[in-house]
């Protein structure tokens, strides 16, 4: 639309002046209404999204060697991976090692190579050791000498990996893959070969527990659904207390239930049911269990809600027309209850793949899931960089998971009690 | 509903069916928490009820576990730091969540959309994963192991619930009264703090017991970003699950369970008060 200041009037008769001071209202608001999120925005950035983006950027840094010996890095930046280095590069590593030893950086150097190539650690604080005394200038004969692993590609490959400052490694091992030494992508070794497992566990028990979740609250939310609210109501406490009482505190109530001398064993023994008690701790039964019961109530909440808005006028329609029960609710009922059914599903789904408490405590061994894994990673074995590898991966399924959520319920839509 | 007088039998049998399939999901939810109410009082060191219990002998019966809370003074530092740290945050968290909520709601928000799924992501995004990013993140700019650090992981963890509460009450608020008052003379300080905070309380209190519970229960955090000077209750459980299950634990898990029985009370009140408010009906 074609409208300047210096037209009195346009074709409606709208005054322009007024239509500028409305724009300029408008934009007032718009300011205002941002002003208000601002300060949560910059907490949020500040507190969750930065740590969450150096994390990420942990997973690709890789900053060991390329600090430590800037000058092997560079060489080896150039280096084609196709036959062994030259003298000038073993010479470069071989001072860069007596170098590193002198400043004492070289555990941290030796370990980061070793998590590429297993054996690298004693390589190379053995022949630091040794290379101390050389004086000599043929540093590639000397090296080889010292120790034939000096003319394997597996070793020059791992040097080649850690050169560049940025790397998919991480990555690549937390799924089960590697450089090989000619820089080209490979399955690691079969014992080293658990990531892919892990990961297909996570999904295999936050699965079940997403059916088990529908399979319990379904038919629980559609009894509350039909239930005068006086009786709704009381009934639905039963859902809301475990809702709001501490994960910790249901977990500890799972052990002392589940455990060898425990509540559920104790009972079946006393009535006859089994003859010794059953194992259903520190294992996956023990970690599906606790989790369907802390979760449920996230599957029962929306389900019911969704449910209490269906009218029954449309189920005694269709059976008026002649449909039997089975049909009326499958054809009418159900297909109006799939958003409170797939907005609970995807969330109970969405917190069970990133769980960590229960699994810690209940699962055992074998019920153990990528949490606690990463975990694993962070704390104990302190790879930092497959530890940040592993959350960017289950942190980029999560956010599928939750984008299809927010498209399906959007986020607002949540609803809590 | 109740079955119609002319109901088949097979409506009939799935009727009950599902009466007592919906009992049996009720008792499985709510059996873990009865029962350690009971166990709590064991006099004996035993996480399953003895003989004495079952015959209700007053003897198998003792506070015990009770007086051990009372008299370590780990359980005691973490009590106080639980409530510092819970009650610090639900502040933060409710402040800044409810201004934002107030700015969300309105109608010339920007990017709604994008910032509501961005200021709910803490929620969804598995808590290993900030916690982990929050240690690296807070030892580089001195926050790790200091109360401050824990109370503002906290806060953000908390904010999506305070967000979620006080838009649903903001949903269908009446613009009009804001404008009414407004028009009477009020300048928009006195318009928030007598017109739309009133309104909107019931949400922004529900909101902030979330953050507090959420804070209260949070233990994967605490394991990375605290310091043994910010120990909280969950962690004290934490170390007692994993090391030796004390039936101490069991006495700490019934008060929270008073806890949140509390909580879930004045949350339901409040629900309904708001609901009452704003002339929602059932």
């Amino acid at each position: 639309m074609s409208m300047s200041a210096d037209t009195p009037a346009d074709e409606q008769g709208i005054d322009p002046q007024l239509k500028a001071r409305l724009r300029k209202a408008e934009r007032f608001l718009k300011i205002r209404a941002l002003l208000l999120v601002v300060p949560l925005m910059l907490f949020v950035l500040f507190t969750f999204v930065m740590p969450l983006a150096e994390m990420l950027y942990r997973s690709v840094h890789n900053p060991v060697l390329v600090e430590a010996m800037p000058e092997v890095a560079r060489l080896m930046q150039e280096w084609d991976s196709q036959e062994l280095p030259g003298e000038e590069i073993y010479a470069a590593v071989g001072k860069a090692l007596v170098e590193a030893r002198k400043e004492k950086t070289i555990g941290r150097i030796a370990n980061r190579l070793n998590s590429e190539y297993s054996g690298m650690r004693s390589l190379l604080t053995g022949s630091a050791r040794k290379l101390q005394r050389y004086k000599g200038d043929d540093y590639k004969n000397f090296m080889l000498q010292l120790d034939p692993d000096w003319g394997e590609a597996e070793t020059w490959g791992a040097f080649k990996v850690l050169s560049s400052e940025y790397t998919l490694t991480h990555y690549l091992a937390a799924f089960d893959m590697q450089y090989d030494s000619k820089g080209k992508i490979v399955p690691q070794p079969e014992e080293r070969q658990i990531y892919v497992d892990m990961l297909l566990k996570t999904l295999k028990l936050s699965l079940l527990v997403t059916v088990f979740c529908v399979l319990l609250g379904y038919p629980l939310a559609y009894y509350l659904s039909i239930l005068p609210p006086s009786k709704s109501n009381l009934l639905m406490i039963l859902v809301l207390l475990p809702f709001w009482t501490s994960l910790l505190v249901r977990t500890s109530s799972w052990i002392v239930m589940l455990q060898g001398q425990g509540v559920v064993n104790s009972v079946l023994l006393g009535l006859g049911v089994i003859g010794e008690p059953l194992d259903m701790m520190y294992n996956q039964i023990g970690t599906v269990v606790a989790m369907t019961h802390i979760l449920l109530p996230f599957m029962i909440l929306p389900t019911y809600s969704v449910m209490k808005s269906i009218s029954p006028v449309y189920m005694r329609a269709a059976r008026s027309l002649g449909a039997t029960p089975a049909h009326a609710f499958m054809r009418v009922y159900f297909p109006q209850t799939v958003p409170g059914l797939s907005a609970g599903a995807i969330l109970v789904f969405i917190l069970s793949i990133g769980y960590y408490i229960t699994p810690a405590l209940v699962g055992g061994r074998t019920g153990q899931m990528i949490s606690n894994l990463i975990a694993y990673h962070m704390q104990t074995s302190l790879n930092w960089g497959l530890g940040a590898a592993l959350a960017g991966s289950l942190l980029v399924v999560v956010l599928v998971l939750y984008w299809i959520y927010n498209r399906l319920v959007g986020a607002s839509q949540m609803k809590l009690g | 509903m109740s079955l119609p007088i002319h109901a088949t039998a097979l409506e009939r049998v799935s009727y009950y069916g599902l009466r007592l399939f919906s009992a049996l999901v009720l008792f499985f939810l709510i059996i873990p928490i009865l029962v350690i109410i009971p166990l709590s009082f064991n006099a004996e060191p035993f996480f399953t009820f003895t003989e004495g219990m079952l015959r209700l002998e007053p003897e198998a019966y003792s506070l015990r576990w009770y007086r051990n809370i009372w008299e370590s003074q780990e359980w005691m530092l973490s009590i106080k730091n639980s409530m510092i740290i819970g009650v610090c945050a639900t502040l933060l968290a409710m402040t800044l969540g409810t201004l934002a909520a107030l700015g969300l709601s309105q109608r010339h928000m920007p990017f709604k959309g994008a910032i509501m799924g961005l200021l709910i992501s803490p929620m969804i995004v598995p808590v290993i994963i900030s916690a982990a990013s929050m240690y690296f993140f807070f030892t580089k700019v001195n926050l790790a192991q200091t109360y401050l650090g824990v109370i503002m992981a906290h806060a953000v963890l908390g904010i999506p619930f305070v967000i979620i509460t006080v838009t649903a009450t903001l949903v269908g608020f009446d613009d009009n009264l804001t404008k009414a008052s407004a028009s009477l003379g009020a300048n928009p300080r006195t318009t928030f703090f007598k017109v739309t905070f009133p309104l909107i309380r019931p949400g922004v209190i529900s909101g902030a017991l979330f953050a507090f519970a959420t804070s209260f229960d949070e233990v994967v955090v605490v394991l990375f970003v605290a310091g043994t000077d910010q120990r909280t209750i969950p962690r004290e459980m934490w170390a007692g699950m994993r090391e030796q299950l004390s039936p101490t634990i069991l006495a700490v898990a019934t008060l929270l369970i008073v806890l949140s029985v509390m909580l879930l009370l004045t949350v339901e009140l409040l629900r309904r008060r708001s609901d009452r408010i704003r002339g929602v009906t059932e």
